[in-house]
């Protein structure tokens, strides 16, 4: 059961690794917008066919 | 892509309109399965999506919203160096960024059309929009693309823009919900660990577990609460050091003497190794309080918001005629009383003033509520704020900026907002008295026990302290309000402050707005006294007609085919003559129709004229039918006015017409006579509120105000709850505390019976938390209680807490029944059965 003495503060380290993790993920912002990111995922990569001018006032 | 719009979802007799869903009048109808187009606006939208690859937008599309909107302003504005200094930041690489709030956001395919802008405008390097607050986060280069072109793009999709000025104080909530966050984590993090360890102790403890194995966890758990208290949990003890400072009980208080006390003894006992540690509970204690604390924060904050957004409706820049004749483009703060201002057509009024030079029709949606323009010509009063349509103006400014009419208006909104305050604050007393007793308890624990030893009377007294921690009872209001907030606003109620949910539990004053809430606020067909036959005869003439009232015709008989039409001539303001089938078809006002046919007195007299518009039809110069047109009553608000009766609530109209409609509609719905208060200004709206508050019996009736213009929005605010139903104006919806997302005014009905539910699982939580504490004070006082006891109460109150939270039925999740949607289907005997 010594194993313990190394194991325990082992998988403190890794739990260490993970706080590490999410702190850089929340400091970066990622859990600003909760709402919309789960939409963006709804979207396609697809590169638009072409591009048009800006439309005037009044178009 | 060619998809048959809304048909996959919703029943739509005749042809729905592929962009925006509306119906297509027949003669606009052509064959084949290709896009099918209400008007050439929406070909032209249409064109624009698919040219750009951006087709999918109707993949997306949540088909039950209304249809696109859009100003048509030029939005010349944007581009003044006054507004950049406002509004917009500099930011590396040369670019501008700017927060744009958008009219219209309110689904996926919003974000997607929001989010290509780059692609249709080279120079705009980001675009991203958040959903739930709508707002947009504009990156741009200037030297490319003008901010005005920018906007003009945003609102020819739909999206209003508006600036927004709270740009640096969300920087900085930001910081502050990522710090919390944070927080959050990391205590979350040690709390899971730190328990893993006890039950080890728990567990192992009776079974003769090594003492050197004691020794590590109990070390390791001292080694990990240690970081858990001094970060996470620092905020408690400053929070009680403010506290103590300013003399007064708060919450934190017992909570950092608990965690002080928990974390100190727990050290010496670990150094000692004799007695409890308590870092389990310590650790779980900082973790559930952040969570309650982080879900109450962010429910303040949507309430908050309001404010900011009213202001960004009034615009921002004047054009100014100097003495010599030279224009001059100056900040709306710059102007005077006495200075001549030109506005354009589609730009609003930035002062009140009387126009001097023009003639043009002006909208004052914004702050009377009415949806007709009404004409203004030299030495009409106009206010800032109201849209000038047709022609230029020139306004010699009377009040501007903070002493203009909007701005007063807005104003009292902002102080009725601050004055609902109190109620946290006696929640915070409320607190206060908890926390005295659970300190005057403690020492009394700790004197009863001092005399078998000083060690055991600290235990008794930590155990205490821990054990009846407010973890649940901080709990129990934030996780019930989370979980109906969220079922609501599925349901279509869009909750922003929890306290609207505990107001509404009693009956009260019910005070509705008219025009708008209880009736539809556009022009429809109420009345058809005569023969069907001819309904296809005149949609056929009025099938091109671009005229309100021919679209009130054309809403209310989508599916009704037609017959071409030869020899049309509109005679404007007056009527539409046409031939169809052979037959002359007359059309129009009672004497443009006189004129022409002969017959249709009786037909006439059966109209109620006093409230309708009528509009006759002659066929061959005879009367056959009579049409009533006017403002129609909700379908569904009979019905629900009559089932909020019931549970008790009185209910009075109020609206901004003239009494005598107010009168007939309000007999109509049920309201007696004293219940009709009609032609009320927004100031006397708000008036008639602050009465009702002053005058109630009992503090606990609330008084509720449902509306959907800015001349609702003052009275809104000074409401207990405000209510703004579907399709109201922006300033209104903002200063609402619930928001309607669906037609109609039954979500009321809803909103009152799930508000009742969710303060009753509220009552549950907050009894099974004191039930938890009671029995904890007194097995701690008793010094019954264990360390495995006190580990085992503290998490299981919690949870219970939880689960009744999440399991109570305080909305119904499942979609109600909708009523038929008038836009599509309005069979006829609705409409009749109506009037």
């Amino acid at each position: 059961m010594s194993v313990l003495f190394i194991v325990v503060p082992l998988a403190l380290i890794v739990v260490a690794a993970a706080v590490a993790a999410y702190v850089w993920s929340a400091r970066g912002g990622q859990f600003d917008d909760l709402d919309t990111p789960a939409l963006r995922m709804l979207h396609d990569d697809e590169a638009p066919a072409s591009r048009v001018a800006p439309p005037t006032k009044g178009a | 892509m060619t998809r048959a719009a809304p048909s996959s979802r919703e029943p739509v007799i005749g042809t729905a309109c592929t962009h925006c869903g509306l119906a297509v009048p027949r003669a606009l109808v052509h064959d084949g399965d290709g896009p099918q187009f209400c008007c050439a606006g929406c070909h032209a939208a249409y064109d624009i999506l698919q040219s750009s690859g951006l087709s999918q937008y109707y993949a997306f599309r949540d088909k039950r919203e209304v249809p696109v909107r859009r100003s048509g302003r030029s939005f010349e504005e944007f581009d003044h160096p006054a507004f950049g200094e406002l509004y917009v930041q500099g930011i590396e690489g040369g670019r501008s960024r700017i927060e744009l709030y958008l009219e219209g956001v309110h689904c996926a395919s919003c974000v997607w059309l929001v989010e290509r802008v780059p692609l249709l405008l080279p120079g705009v390097a980001r675009a991203e929009l958040e959903v739930r607050r709508s707002l947009a986060r504009i990156e741009w280069d200037a030297s490319m693309v003008s901010l005005s072109s920018i906007a003009r793009t945003l609102d020819q999709l739909g999206y209003t823009p508006h600036p927004f000025r709270g740009v640096a104080r969300d920087e900085m909530r930001r910081r502050e919900d990522r710090a919390m966050l944070t927080r959050i984590g990391v205590a979350g993090a040690i709390a899971g660990n730190v328990m893993l360890l006890a039950l080890a102790l728990y567990a192992g403890g009776p079974h003769g577990m090594e003492p050197r194995y004691v020794l590590l966890f109990r070390w390791l758990s001292l080694v990990l609460t240690i970081p858990a208290v001094l970060y996470p949990g620092r905020i408690f003890f400053t929070g009680a050091w403010g506290a103590l400072r300013s003399r007064t009980l708060h919450m934190d208080l017992p909570i950092a003497i608990a965690l002080g006390a928990g974390v100190t003894r727990g050290a010496i006992n670990t150094i000692t190794d004799s007695g409890p540690i308590y870092f389990d509970g310590v650790c779980l204690l900082i973790f559930l309080l952040l969570v309650g604390r982080f879900l109450q924060q962010r429910g303040q904050r949507t309430a908050n918001d309001a404010a900011e957004l009213l202001y960004a409706l009034t615009p921002t820049t004047a054009r100014v005629i100097e003495d010599d004749g030279v224009e001059r483009d100056l900040p709306v703060v710059g102007l005077l009383p006495g200075m001549q201002v030109l506005v354009r057509a589609g730009e609003s009024f930035p002062a009140d003033g009387v126009i001097t030079v023009g003639e043009s029709s002006v909208n004052s949606a914004l702050l009377t509520g009415e949806s007709h323009p009404t004409s203004a010509t030299a030495g009409t009063a106009v206010f800032a704020g109201t849209l000038n349509l047709t022609a230029p103006v020139q306004l010699r400014v009377e009040e501007s900026g903070a002493s203009s009419r909007l701005a007063k208006i807005l104003r009292q909104v902002e102080e009725s907002a601050q004055r609902r305050a109190p109620v946290v604050l006696l929640a915070n007393q409320l607190s206060g008295y908890f926390v005295g007793a659970v300190l005057v308890l403690a020492v009394i624990t700790f004197l009863v026990w001092v005399s078998r030893g000083e060690a055991r009377a600290w235990d008794h007294a930590i155990a205490l302290l821990i054990v009846t921690c407010p973890c649940a009872l901080a709990l129990a209001t934030p996780l019930a309000v989370t979980a109906a907030v969220g079922r609501a606003a599925r349901a279509g109620i869009f909750i922003k402050g929890g306290d609207a949910l505990e107001s509404l539990t009693h009956p009260g004053e019910l005070i509705l707005d008219k025009t708008g809430t209880l009736t539809e606020g556009r022009t429809s067909l109420v009345r058809w006294i005569g023969d069907d036959a001819v309904k296809p005869m005149m949609l056929a003439l009025e099938a091109g007609s671009s005229h309100p009232i021919a679209d009130g015709f054309r809403r209310a008989w989508p599916g009704l085919a037609t017959t071409p039409v030869q020899d049309l001539a509109h005679h404007v303001g007056a009527g539409i003559v046409g031939t169809v089938d052979g037959h002359v078809v007359v059309v129009g006002s009672p004497a443009f129709v006189a004129e022409r046919a002969t017959g249709g007195a009786q037909l006439l007299a059966q109209l109620d004229a006093s409230e309708l518009t009528p509009v006759v039809v002659a066929v061959d110069g005879l009367v056959v039918a009579v049409a009533g047109i006017g403002d129609r009553v909700r379908d569904d608000a009979a019905a629900a006015l009559a089932a909020l009766r019931r549970r008790g609530w009185r209910t009075t109209l109020l609206s901004g017409d003239a009494p005598r409609v107010a009168a007939l509609v309000g007999a109509r719905l049920g309201f007696a006579p004293e219940e009709i208060i009609g032609g009320a200004s927004p100031e006397q709206k708000l008036a008639l509120v602050r009465e009702r508050l002053a005058q109630r019996s009992d503090a606990t009736r609330p008084v509720v105000m449902v509306g959907d213009g800015v001349n609702d929005a003052a009275a809104i605010a000074a409401a207990t709850v405000g209510v703004g139903v579907h399709g109201g104006a922006e300033a209104c919806l903002a200063s609402a505390d619930i928001y309607l997302t669906t037609p109609g005014i039954e979500p009321l009905v809803r909103l009152v019976e799930g508000s009742a539910r969710t303060m009753h699982v509220i009552r549950r939580n907050i009894g099974f938390a004191l039930g938890y504490n009671a029995v904890g004070v007194a097995l701690a006082m008793s010094g019954l209680i264990s360390p495995l006891v006190a580990a085992l109460m503290m998490p299981a109150s919690s949870l219970t807490v939880l689960l009744g939270s999440w399991l109570g039925r305080s909305f119904e999740a499942a979609d109600p029944p909708r009523l038929l949607d008038r836009d599509t289907v309005g069979p006829v005997s609705t409409l009749e059965s109506a009037a």
